[in-house]
């Protein structure tokens, strides 16, 4: 057992350096479920993991289903986490983000949220 | 013990050097994460490792005895959809009178296969077996020296699809199993002497089947944050998983029929990017199950975050 212990350790040493994981919404603009007063450029949600921009999107809904966003998903120039999507000028009402993301070691998640503009 | 290291050895061997290639997740369904529970299965497979699982309880056997249980679990997949777990755990049996005995209890193996998954209702279905080896325990702490083989169907469902009226009962989640361990000895004989007589005396041990049944009712705050409502929880707080479990035996026949035993199990889990840690108290249901509230505490490591290019990857086909 020991063996087992003292080589799992050593195992995760030489592999620490290239250490990824499952990426899950850290934050996002506007934030899970909140309410805005007025229509926000952009959705930006950063994520706990590096992404693959290639293979990541972020839609924008909504209430008839109708996606609203620009279709210009993309990683931030200057943080390989954080992803955009524009935003046309949306009316009050209700918006569902649907977003999936592959981090660089090709883990995939995904999820949705709501938010809401005021007026 | 020599199997299980000359396995993990093997194992490490062959994946570190093996081509790199897309790795899935473990524990998800949709948008939903599930952590691995303490005390009872969940549904997903998965290469994860638990080290330790540390566990007190006093039991009621011999007048009150503490059964302290250190046990390490590893489960790798062999396809995306299956897996091999291998267990073994290190148990201190210590009497209120007389001498504590310690020893290595039998080694588990089990198999599952995920044949079900929903991501839109967040549902994973398994179906699994699983086997206590009779023979490879301590004989001193009453190892059985027969073999239990357990068949079970193991189940993962979020309340994800709830209405948005009921948006904040959305990270609640239901994993469960029900299994029937069947022993391969229906009874075991053993010959004492009686100290009032001197006479030899014939004890026969009966080993009923049994119905395993667990579930584990969790509300998730990363859930909470990341698809309902970002309430600016600060960490380690958004991490956390508070849950209860209830793990019960109820054997069905050869005389011990309706005498359940079980635990509720109330607890958190703290999960991060690559290991997750949890501990919960056990609170017996009945005083034939324990005398006293005891604890379980667990390490858990994902081994697939770990090492997304080799241990962690299924051994054959890597596409889901």
């Amino acid at each position: 057992m020991k063996r087992i212990v003292i080589g799992f350790f050593l195992i995760l040493l030489i592999e620490s350096a290239r250490l990824e994981a499952h990426a899950f919404l850290q934050r996002a603009e506007p934030s899970v479920g909140s309410t805005v007063q007025t229509s926000p450029s952009e959705v930006r949600i950063r994520f706990t993991e590096n992404i693959e921009a290639a293979f990541s999107s972020i839609q924008v809904f909504d209430a008839s289903g109708k996606e609203v966003d620009k279709r210009d998903v993309h990683l931030d120039r200057s943080d390989s986490a954080l992803l955009h999507v524009s935003l046309p000028r949306l009316g009050a009402g209700t918006y569902k983000v649907v977003w999936r993301v592959v981090s660089v070691d090709t883990h995939v998640t995904n999820g949705d949220f709501t938010f809401r503009v005021a007026r | 013990m020599k199997f299980l290291s000359l396995f993990f050895w093997l194992i490490c061997a062959a994946c570190e050097f093996s081509a790199t290639g897309r790795a899935y997740g473990h524990g998800f369904a949709g948008a939903r994460f599930f952590p691995a529970t303490l005390s009872t299965d969940d549904p997903f497979v998965a290469n994860e490792l638990s080290l330790p699982t540390v566990s007190s309880i006093v039991t009621p056997d011999g007048g009150g005895t503490r059964d302290t249980e250190i046990s390490s679990d590893i489960a790798l997949r062999i396809t995306p959809k299956w897996d091999i777990e291998f267990g073994e755990t290190f148990i201190t049996l210590n009497p209120s009178q007389g001498k504590a005995v310690n020893g290595f209890d039998n080694l588990s193996i089990a198999s599952k296969y995920e044949f079900f998954e929903n991501d839109e209702h967040e549902a994973v279905v398994s179906l699994g077996l699983g086997v206590d080896v009779g023979g490879t325990g301590s004989k001193e702490l009453g190892a059985d020296t027969f073999s239990t083989w357990t068949p079970g169907i193991f189940f993962g469902k979020g309340f994800g699809d709830l209405p948005t009226e009921l948006r904040f009962l959305k990270p609640f989640a239901l994993t469960g199993q029900v299994g029937i361990a069947i022993p391969t000895s229906a009874s075991t004989r053993s010959f004492t002497v009686n100290d009032r007589t001197g006479e030899g005396e014939v004890e026969i041990e009966r080993h009923p089947d049994t119905l395993e049944l667990g579930f584990a009712l969790e509300y998730s705050l990363i859930y909470l944050q990341s698809q309902v409502q970002d309430i600016h929880l600060p960490a380690p707080i958004d991490r956390l998983i508070p849950l209860v479990e209830f793990p019960l035996e109820i054997p069905l026949n050869r005389g011990a029929r309706g005498e359940t035993t079980g635990t509720i199990n109330p607890g958190i889990i703290w999960s991060g990017k690559y290991f997750q840690v949890g501990a919960e108290a056990v609170i017996p249901i009945n005083s034939r199950t324990e005398n006293d509230v005891g604890f379980i505490a667990q390490l858990h490591f994902y081994l697939d975050d770990l090492f997304p290019h080799s241990l962690g990857r299924p051994l054959f086909g890597g596409n889901k």
